[in-house]
């Protein structure tokens, strides 16, 4: 017991101004609302839109813009080396980035692992969400039974890299084993493998962490669609005598296909940033990293700033066509919805 | 892990069936419906379990045999908890330092963010103003931008400040010991702003017109209108978003490790990935240590979850 309570005031005394500092600034804007002329809707804008918009300059643009020069400079940002750092991504054998599938066992690269990632936990924790949903659909203790999926949205992603660390964990054949996956393959007669070692199949076992993750909020968000269909247009299919199964692909699919559409693009977004899971699970070793993970590497581990942020640009590349379909859809609902 | 679609055959309410082949169809496909969402059930919440039964039980113990056997033969003891929250060697965690260091980051993190993008979020949807949507749409937009993208320059902004052409425009922000959260709070409170206005907007814009439209006529200010008519419909919503800001901060690992290194000031998730990292067989500690940091989020969203719930709906579905 060597707990120091003391060495922790000038922290709690830090808490205590941010929060008087909140207060402050709330006091402020208000007041500063109070005196605005009240008739000139531009005035009163700008005076609300200033402090998020001008945190969102200096936290967000600018640092963006930044970055996006950054990436065509060399490690310590002083030169210019035009494309070097992309052509060094895309060509490099040894930068990691490539697959190899010549090597035993097969390199996946961080470019290929990343985008498997992408493929496949929006696609199973969607399914599994959906199944989900279906399945306890006006069952009894149907809340109960969601948040039993659901709960792990509230454990962070070190958190469950470490639950299913455990999970995972390795003992030597013939020893007990503590990992609940190895003593259910040796209670079938199987030999304990080392899951997160052991390529190429160790990046699916990271990826089964993200699915367990996501899926409790697929299955929310599709629950939710789910019992928006009109009860009229599920009656009609019914009366027509369709099989559950026809009912599921005729009526339920086509009728939640934008919540669906929504799940899997904002879960791609997310995986396409993953981070946490590989860092707290592997490290990134052993054919598991990926391009946030080299991104940190390169640029707050190896002091190569050119190369990380020419990584963080390709995050950034990879997700404008969302963007720009995301901002399409929001555009026309905000003029349609306009008054 | 994933399960076959096959087995999709619960639609909602199956008619009764007629014929006597129906019935027992039906029978069938909801059995399979039950067990398909019961190993779904387990899958999802064994592994949790098994961490916490393993905290609880002792070193040698848990290091020697599966945490299933605690049933057979259960052996309790506090001792993984007392070890890696006040525990003096580094090894163990000192994890009572680390807990008060999330809190001291994730309260304002979470306040900051709410009235910004309240205030912000008042004037895309009641004021208006030339550009408005396209405002709306850069803000939304913006949301989708990799966090990635804003870090090396911001960790320089703090660092270094800001010079143009070799003179120093902005200074360094120089700050040492617990100065070092404001930066954290700065950080998080940018990363935050898109969906959070993006959000509140979105349930301020459905507030009844009439209201805001006879508040006017009767020459209420936009100060008054927003404090005396707005916020107070809006508390469902900005509970929505303090939750998800709340658990987003609190379970953040990158912003962490950028802003607020060290032991003076990281957060829960990075003392947590460093033990995974550095003593990951030590499981007495990394059950127990992986416990502390889940409890607080995990009490914060199972009370209300309600709320959760809401502000994924309106961010994901109607957005």
């Amino acid at each position: 017991m060597s707990f120091d309570f003391t060495a922790e005031g000038p922290k709690l005394m830090m808490l205590v101004y941010g929060i008087v500092a909140f207060a402050a600034v709330v006091g402020l804007l208000l007041l500063v609302l109070d005196v605005l002329p009240s008739h000139k809707d531009r005035w009163v804008a700008l005076g609300l839109l200033a402090p998020a918009g001008l945190l969102l300059l200096v936290g967000l643009i600018v640092p963006a813009v930044r970055t996006l020069i950054l990436a065509f400079m060399d490690a310590d940002s002083d030169e210019f080396v035009g494309l070097d750092n992309f052509i060094w991504m895309f060509t490099d054998k040894n930068s990691g980035m490539l697959p190899d599938f010549g090597a035993d066992p097969v390199q996946y690269g961080v470019l290929l692992s990343t985008f498997l990632w992408v493929l496949l936990v929006p696609t199973v924790s969607t399914s599994v969400g959906l199944v989900y949903a279906v399945l306890v659909d006006r069952a009894r203790f149907e809340s109960f039974a969601k948040s039993l999926i659901f709960m792990p949205m509230a454990i962070s992603f070190v958190g469950a890299g470490i639950i299913w660390k455990f999970v995972y964990e390795y003992r030597q054949e013939g020893a007990p084993q503590i990992g609940l996956l190895n003593q259910i393959v040796v209670a079938f007669g199987g030999t304990p493998q080392q899951w997160l070692l052991d390529g190429p199949w160790n990046t699916l076992f990271l990826i089964a962490v993200m699915v367990w993750i996501q899926a409790g909020f697929a299955m929310v968000v599709l629950s939710a669609a789910i019992k928006a269909i009109p009860a009229d247009i599920v009656e009609a299919a019914r009366l027509d005598g369709v099989t559950p199964w026809q009912m599921f692909w005729q009526v339920t699919i086509p009728s939640i296909r934008p919540a669906l559409v929504v799940v899997m693009v904002t879960i791609s977004i997310g995986t396409l940033k993953i981070f946490d899971i590989v860092r707290t699970m592997t490290g990134g070793q052993f054919g598991t990293s990926v391009v946030a993970n080299e991104m940190y590497t390169y640029s707050f581990r190896a002091d190569e700033n050119g190369k990380g942020a020419a990584l963080a640009v390709l995050l950034f590349v990879l997700v404008i066509p969302i963007v720009i379909y995301q901002v399409r859809v929001v555009r026309r609902r905000r003029l349609e919805g306009a008054r | 892990m994933s399960t076959g679609t096959e087995t999709v055959v619960a639609a909602p309410e199956p008619e009764v069936p007629r014929t006597a082949a129906g019935r027992v169809r039906k029978k069938l496909t909801s059995r399979t419906a039950s067990a398909v969402s019961l190993v779904i059930a387990l899958l999802w919440t064994v592994p949790t379990f098994g961490v916490l039964v393993s905290s609880i039980r002792p070193e040698n113990e848990i290091k020697s045999n599966g945490w299933w056997n605690f049933f057979t033969n259960p052996q309790f003891t506090l001792e993984n908890y007392n070890q890696v929250l006040f525990g003096a060697r580094s090894a163990s965690g000192g994890l009572a330092g680390y807990f008060i260091n999330s809190l001291v980051i994730t309260i304002p993190s979470v306040l900051f963010p709410l009235a910004f993008c309240s205030l912000a979020a008042y004037a895309l949807a009641w004021t208006r103003f030339r550009g408005r949507d396209w405002v709306y749409v850069g803000i939304f937009a913006l949301q989708i931008v990799p966090l990635q993208m804003a870090l090396i320059p911001l960790l320089s902004f703090f660092n270094e400040g800001v010079s143009l052409g070799g003179v120093q425009v902005l200074p360094a922000w120089d700050l040492e010991g617990p100065g070092k959260f404001i930066t954290v709070w700065f950080a998080h409170t940018c990363f935050a702003l898109p969906l959070g206005v993006f959000l509140l907007h979105n349930f301020m814009a459905e507030l009844p017109g009439d209201l805001v439209e006879a508040a006017k006529v009767d020459g209420a200010s936009h100060a008054k209108i927003f404090r005396r008519i707005v916020l107070p419909l809006i508390v469902p919503a900005l509970a929505s978003f303090g939750i998800f800001q709340f658990l987003w901060v609190w379970n953040d690992l990158l912003v962490a490790l950028i802003f607020a290194p060290g032991p003076k000031n990281a957060p829960l998730t990075v003392r947590l990935a460093e033990l995974a990292g550095n003593r990951g067989n030590e499981w007495q500690r990394l059950t127990a240590a992986a416990f502390v940091s889940i409890i607080v989020p995990l009490t914060v969203f199972l009370s209300l979850q309600r709320y959760f719930v809401r502000g994924l709906l309106a961010g994901s579905v109607k957005g």
